[in-house]
């Protein structure tokens, strides 16, 4: 096991690697000039020149690829160009508000799906079912920003019941902190909750035809105990691993939530620093959100051996 | 006489709309008496293991519906018992044992844990009593080391283990009642026996009445004080166990026991001088598995096995699983690599070829798997799949239909039936059309791989003599693979009993037959149930 994690935390090296040299190229190549941006609409040709040789622009992209990965290795993610502040500052301060959006939205996408998959999947063929799945498929349909302002429109508008947006650190009282986090979550946690809530419905129903559940009704077992028990438990190992692929979803999914919300999350630096062309915090953001990816599988591996004592790295 | 613990009574179970026939099963009637074992034979859609099935209230819902009859339990009725009634029945009063201990075990939950929550369900042995409970149940099924194997997981024990635990969590509350669905057939042999053995000794202890589901005659022979004979549904025989076997009265009986081969081979011709057509010279396949800062493993499959098999010989290899016998089988066939050793295959040596000029060679050597339902691809008309191969090898379209046809008769199967699918077909059936799938391509080495395990007796000896009957027919070389002696005494011209990767007895059939050598092979030969009893007389 030990062998396994270490292996796996090796091969991160490479990845990463490979992830800063394409991230690094494709920005390179990628239209739009960050020094024109900076400069102005009233620059003039040598203005723009000045700053793109202050930002060491001008060098030759192998030459700027050596001083970035130079810089990379001693742990310096470089300054923002327009901020002029390090990135690793910058991205440290917007991952608070992203972390907390992406637990809760989990949290509570599995806490809602998974009971109703193993509803759906024990009452199969009947109304209950059928909702659950009908539900899943609306789910699945509505665009996240629909979503959130319908909800924004709804419950914070009009019932006046929540904030309209905004983050509010948990450092300033618990109750402000998920107040401002409830509507956000709804929004994010729709799609999730009818991909897990399908997939849970499909690996019980078919966990269900198994011999050691029959097994189980010749104990006399009830069927309740029967459901969690014994198919659900057998049943986590693809569930599991659709939740994984939910939370590498979600990472993309927060930009457009975290722009609804107005929650100065890692999404919605993306978004600022892709129009600004502000290289240095897309490849900071890109690094951080692939070595979030690594690590997920990971844990999503080692998930596996809790649930399934026949899976052993 | 005492009061019956099991009383069936004009069962009826009607089956769905649409299906071949009306009821599953029909007015069926059955008694077991306390410390009884009663049998109910029967080949496969006969009906047996819904009868169990009914008893238990196990019955898929809304498919299979009893629609008349009694069941009493010590005199309780079931089948107007409330579902809340009946759970607290299953487990408790009756218990059941299912054929494959692999599935019918919880994957993810220790063994230990599984048989404790039969005492949970019941509110039985709460507390401090719960462990010790568990540990005397695992030792009255003989467990080794009962401690260790209750923290174990289903698949980190052998077939036999888990088939104990199985037993072990049918006892667990000395249920009046055990029914016990093929219990012993995904066994080996000499597990087979000892599984059997601890079934007889148990239930004589714990005072339970046994319905034991089979459909293998040797079985019955071995175990049943009485025996029920099901066909289509209906019980078409029954009666003390000595008197069926001795005098069976119904003309189905009487099939169904001469279906069982004899453990004595019938008498060939000599093989004589005929050309060698595959050699192999001291094959070896060892599995390694080695990681990382993990200790290497080697398992030898295979080691150092020498054999050779003449045109028209059929030379069995028989086994337990892990024996390496399939190991051998897929070398030869070229389906794994080898690890050392000589395949030689009509002059040609072929173990160490490449990919590219081992094809030439394929066609040469075909294989017949165990399992017809699944061997035949099921999105393709049987005729498809015979005529793929030659074609691959260039044989004219026109001409491999014809010969498609021509097998198709020449295995029994009607050749307007080529254009049909595979699940148009029963597994004897789609067994035929295997082997006329090996044959189209002309092959001069038939390797057989456990060819009728997978089917039900009256058939077994139908494809058993098809393939002897091709054999001779094309003067074919025949490696036959089986774990069941008597399947190798009905075919087999010479004999390698294999154990642990080595062939521990080699040579021609009459004679490991008449006078076994090593100890393992007379071992499978007390294991083999019903040896008290000729089979295979009656049919002569």
């Amino acid at each position: 096991m030990a062998a396994f994690i270490l292996k796996r935390l090796l091969a991160t090296i490479p990845v990463m690697g490979m992830v800063a040299m394409v991230v690094f190229l494709i920005l390179r190549l990628s239209p739009g000039d960050p020094a024109a941006i900076l400069a102005g609409d009233a620059a003039t040709p040598e203005m723009i020149e000045q700053i793109r040789a202050n930002l060491g622009l001008d060098r030759p992209i192998l030459v700027q690829f050596g001083a970035w990965l130079w810089q990379l290795l001693q742990g310096d993610l470089g300054n923002s160009l327009l901020s002029l502040q390090p990135v690793s500052a910058t991205i440290g301060r917007c991952f608070g508000p992203t972390l907390s959006l992406a637990t809760t939205t989990i949290v509570f996408s599995v806490i809602v799906a998974v009971p109703l998959g193993v509803v759906a999947a024990w009452k199969h063929g009947t109304w209950i079912d059928r909702s659950v799945m009908g539900l899943s498929v609306v789910g699945f349909s509505v665009p996240v920003f629909v979503l959130g302002y319908g909800w924004i429109y709804a419950i914070a508008l009009w019932l006046r019941l929540l904030p309209v947006q905004g983050f509010v650190p948990i450092t300033e009282g618990i109750g402000l902190f998920l107040s401002h986090l409830v509507l956000p979550t709804l929004t994010l946690s729709v799609i999730f909750i009818a991909l897990i809530a399908r997939m849970t419905r499909a690996s019980v129903l078919e966990i269900l035809t198994e011999d050691y559940i029959r097994t189980a009704h010749a104990k006399g077992v009830s069927e309740r105990r029967v459901l969690v028990h014994h198919a659900l438990r057998n049943a986590a190992v693809p569930i599991v691993s659709v939740i994984g692929i939910g939370i590498a979803l979600l990472i993309g999914g927060v930009v457009v939530t975290e722009s609804v919300f107005n929650i100065p999350g890692l999404g919605r630096l993306t978004v600022d620093a892709v129009l600004a062309r502000d290289y240095p915090i897309i490849q900071g953001v890109i690094l951080v959100f692939s070595a979030a990816y690594v690590f997920i599988n990971l844990g999503i591996d080692l998930a596996y051996t809790v649930f399934d004592p026949r899976i052993r790295y | 006489m005492t009061s019956p613990v099991l009383e069936v009574r004009g069962l009826t179970v009607r089956l769905p709309a649409g299906a071949d026939r009306p009821n599953a099963i029909e007015a069926i009637d059955l008694a077991v008496a306390p410390r009884e074992i009663v049998c109910v034979v029967g080949e496969s859609g006969s009906g047996k293991s819904v009868t169990a099935f009914s008893i238990m209230g196990l019955l898929p819902k809304g498919q299979l519906v009893p629609t008349s009859g009694e069941v009493r339990l010590q005199g309780e009725e079931l089948l107007t018992a409330t579902p809340q009634r009946l759970r607290a029945l299953r487990g408790s009063r009756m218990s059941m044992i299912f054929q494959e201990p692999m599935t019918a075990l919880n994957p993810v939950i220790p063994v230990g844990d599984q048989i404790a929550e039969v005492l949970e369900t019941h509110g039985a042995a709460t507390g401090g009593a719960r462990a010790p409970r568990i540990l005397e149940l695992l030792n009255a099924v003989r467990l080794p080391d009962p401690e260790r194997l209750g923290r174990a997981y289903p698949h980190q024990l052998s077939g036999g283990q888990r088939q104990r635990i199985m037993i072990a969590m049918a006892l667990a509350l000395e249920p009046a009642l055990i029914i016990a669905d093929e219990p012993t057939t995904a066994l080996d042999v000499t597990t087979q026996a000892q599984i059997l053995r601890l079934i007889k000794t148990i239930q004589a202890e714990h005072q339970s009445g046994v319905l034991f589901i089979t459909h293998d005659f040797g079985v019955v022979a071995e175990i049943a004080d009485r025996v029920a004979v099901m066909k289509d549904g209906f019980i078409v025989e029954t009666g003390p166990t000595r008197d069926v076997l001795a005098r069976p009265q119904h003309p189905y009986t009487r099939m169904l026991i001469a279906a069982v081969p004899s453990v004595l081979p019938k008498a060939r011709a000599p093989i004589g001088a005929a050309p060698v057509v595959l050699a192999i010279e001291r094959l070896t396949k060892v599995y390694k598995s080695s990681g990382w800062l993990q200790a290497a493993r080697e398992v030898r499959a295979a080691d150092s096995v020498s054999l050779t098999v003449r045109r028209g010989e059929t030379l069995g290899i028989v086994g337990e699983s892990g024996s390496g016998k399939s190991t051998v089988a897929r070398c030869v066939a070229r389906l794994i690599e080898p690890t050392s050793g000589e395949i030689t295959l009509d002059g040609q040596a072929i173990a160490k070829l490449s990919a590219g000029r081992l094809r030439r060679h394929r066609r040469r050597i075909q294989i017949i798997f165990q399992d017809p339902y699944r061997s035949l691809n099921p999105r393709r008309t049987v005729g498809r799949s015979i005529v793929e191969g030659p074609i691959n090898f260039g044989t004219p379209r026109a001409e491999a239909w014809t010969r498609a046809r021509d097998l198709l008769e020449l295995v029994g199967i009607d050749e307007a039936a080529i254009d049909r699918y595979p699940h148009q077909f029963s597994g004897g059936q789609r067994q035929r059309i295997c082997i006329a799938r090996a044959l189209a391509m002309e092959p001069a080495l038939l390797v057989a791989d456990e060819p009728v395990s997978a089917l039900d007796v009256s058939v077994q000896a139908q494809v058993l003599a098809l393939l002897d009957d091709v054999k001779r027919r094309f003067d074919l070389a025949m490696l036959f693979i089986t774990h069941d002696l008597r399947v190798a005494a009905q075919v087999c011209d010479s004999v390698a009993v294999m154990l642990k990767g080595q062939v521990v007895e080699y040579g021609p059939a009459a004679d490991v037959f008449a006078n076994p050598r090593h100890d393992y092979t007379r071992a499978l030969f007390d294991a083999a149930p019903g040896k008290g009893w000729t089979f295979g007389k009656a049919a002569e």
